[in-house]
């Protein structure tokens, strides 16, 4: 599609030996956000690398904003690390002023609605901020120049669900505003907010869609025991590995029948439930490509 | 009961770390505490196993020896292998050599870190490192064992052998009481503490304060605007709080989709509802 902000067809990447990146697809196009997940090592990095064209593809090619990735096309983009890039010595006004200068933007009329929106704050060190507002000051910083695709790493943690949630209002608004976005993240609550997830193993796609199409029908097992510490036993016994969740064992890779088996004369009551995006994530990267 | 707070508050100069706080740790239980940065989980886990002591309000714990402890960031050391950390955990709680390598090989096969045994705690990923850090604090059988953030930006599949460690340990009696950010884990826990500016917000079984969501939730797909200040986004959707204790303000509740809340709504509407009544708790700048 030509309307993709970004677009890595079948694209590969190694250092020396090792392949990070093994025969990607990955596009982004205008209003949607895109998750990416993987373990750590799994090549989130690197691909996001490739997409910014930081580094060029051993094989395969990046496409964007229609063309050879450039300095123009960076230019366009709004990127948020994890570490937020934010100055912790100088005001949030001073940091956005800072920014403005380097991308040469003039400031909102009326004044930028993050400084408002901090009122006294504003001329606090942003190092002595809570997290929640010097992320969103972080995303205020990213979306000032309104980049057309923005690239987002663990955009909310460490913060709180409420803060989160403000941070999440943020985002959609750029997306709605027709901006695309891709956000790396290990938080599977965050990875639901997405629209569209790519889950990445050793280099390789190993799942992608939304988050019902990755789960599927899947099924993991529920146990109810009165004893459920003896059950676990039992059940590690027979090689099921299970999680406690409040007093059940969730058994996400196992059938009814097996499980039975496993317990014996352990007395438990069995049902199933849909597997979680954790559980199912877990199954996905622990196949052949281990931790 | 294994461990208990009582109306606990904890002053640093001006700053009131922790507010009132009561927390109660039974054996074989996991206790989540949740909250943003700031929110006070660490000064709480602090308390609990006697590394700071409470201004006001009185504390319930075992023995220091009876305690396993995770501070934030991984209790390991750099320049040990993961086998010396061990050995040296199991010198400082007089384990014997046998009854720590039996105890040792177990927890190191079921994390995966039985391949990296030789590999030094610098050589170690941050999944790995905190593993590790846990397999330490609970080598010794301890009775209460509290983590901080054990799981903060870990990959799911570590999460997921941190939390079958989690799972060994409550199995075997012991209180586990850990702090996250994150609500799915919350979900998980048998009794869950929201803290936020060093005051507890909700605490109880997921169940129970899922039940005890006071008000309706709805979502729409665009924002409500009368209730702006209590809309949040999820997805593509709207969800709006409405506390229904002001009639003439009340919403037609016909006009929205309801939701059933979930523990993450009802996290979000605790803090909404503590906003409201606070008059808004941004939070000043920290010191």
């Amino acid at each position: 599609m030509s309307s993709d902000l970004v677009r890595a067809s079948a694209v590969t990447y190694r250092f020396g030996a090792l392949t990070a990146v093994d025969d990607v697809d990955v596009a982004i196009g205008p209003g949607e956000v895109v998750g990416l997940l993987g373990a750590n090592g799994a090549g989130k990095t690197t691909l996001v690398r490739l997409l910014l064209g930081l580094l060029a593809p051993t094989a395969g090619s990046v496409v964007l904003f229609g063309e050879a990735p450039s300095k123009q096309g960076q230019r366009r983009i709004g990127y948020v690390p994890q570490s937020l890039g934010l100055y912790d010595d100088l005001t949030p006004a001073e940091n956005l002023a800072f920014i403005r200068a380097v991308f040469g933007t003039a400031p909102p009329l009326g004044g930028a609605p993050a400084l408002r929106s901090l009122g006294e704050l504003a001329e606090v060190p942003v190092g002595r901020l809570p997290l929640g507002l010097q992320r969103r000051l972080g995303f205020a910083a990213a979306l000032e120049h309104r980049p057309e695709l923005l690239l987002l790493d663990e955009p909310t943690s460490g913060v709180s669900p409420l803060a989160s949630a403000r941070l999440w209002e943020m985002i959609r608004s750029a997306t709605e505003d027709g901006a695309g976005a891709l956000v790396t993240t290990h938080d599977m609550e965050e990875a639901e907010q997405c629209d569209r997830l790519v889950v990445m193993a050793s280099g390789r796609t190993v799942a992608s869609g939304s988050v019902r199409d990755i789960i599927g029908e899947r099924r993991a097992v529920v146990v109810t025991a009165p004893d459920w510490a003896r059950a676990r036993d039992a059940l590690e016994a027979a090689g099921l590995s299970s999680s406690l969740v409040g007093r059940e064992l969730r058994v996400p890779a196992a059938t009814v029948e097996a499980v039975r088996h496993a317990l014996a004369e352990v007395p438990a009551r069995l049902s199933e439930a849909p597997v979680t995006l954790e559980e199912r994530f877990v199954e996905l990267v622990s196949g052949p490509a281990g931790r | 009961m294994i461990a208990a707070l009582e109306q606990v508050t904890v002053r640093f100069g001006a700053l009131v770390a922790l507010d009132g706080v009561s927390l109660r740790a039974e054996a074989g239980t996991v206790t989540c505490v949740v909250g943003g940065d700031g929110a006070g989980k660490s000064t709480l886990l602090r308390v609990l196993c006697g590394a700071v002591g409470p201004d006001e309000g009185a504390v319930q714990r075992p023995d220091r020896g009876a305690i396993g402890f995770l501070s934030s960031g991984s209790g390991v050391y750099s320049d040990l292998s993961v086998e010396e950390n061990l050995a040296f955990s199991a010198a400082v709680y007089g384990l014997s050599p046998a009854e720590t390598r039996r105890r040792a090989a177990r927890l190191l096969e079921m994390t995966g870190l039985d391949a990296a045994a030789h590999r030094l705690g610098s050589e170690l990923s941050g999944g790995m490192r905190q593993k590790l850090g846990v397999v330490r604090a609970m080598l010794h059988g301890p009775r209460l064992l509290v983590l901080d953030e054990p799981t903060a930006g870990v990959d799911p599949v570590s999460r997921a052998d941190l939390w079958r460690l989690i799972a060994e340990a409550a199995a075997a009696g012991t209180a586990v009481v850990l702090s996250t950010t994150y609500v799915d884990e919350a979900e998980r826990a048998s009794a869950v503490l929201l803290l936020e500016g060093g005051r507890a917000l909700v605490s109880g079984t997921p169940e129970g304060i899922v039940a005890a969501v006071p008000g309706t939730v709805t979502s729409s797909d665009a924002r409500v605007a009368e209730d702006e200040t209590r809309s949040w986004r999820r997805g593509h959707a709207w969800l709006t709080w409405h506390p229904g204790e002001v009639p003439d303000g009340a919403p037609d509740l016909a006009a929205y989709d309801l939701v059933a809340p979930d523990l993450a709504i009802a996290v979000v509407v605790a803090s909404l509802r503590d906003e409201l009544v606070a008059g808004g708790s941004g939070g000043g700048p920290q010191r």
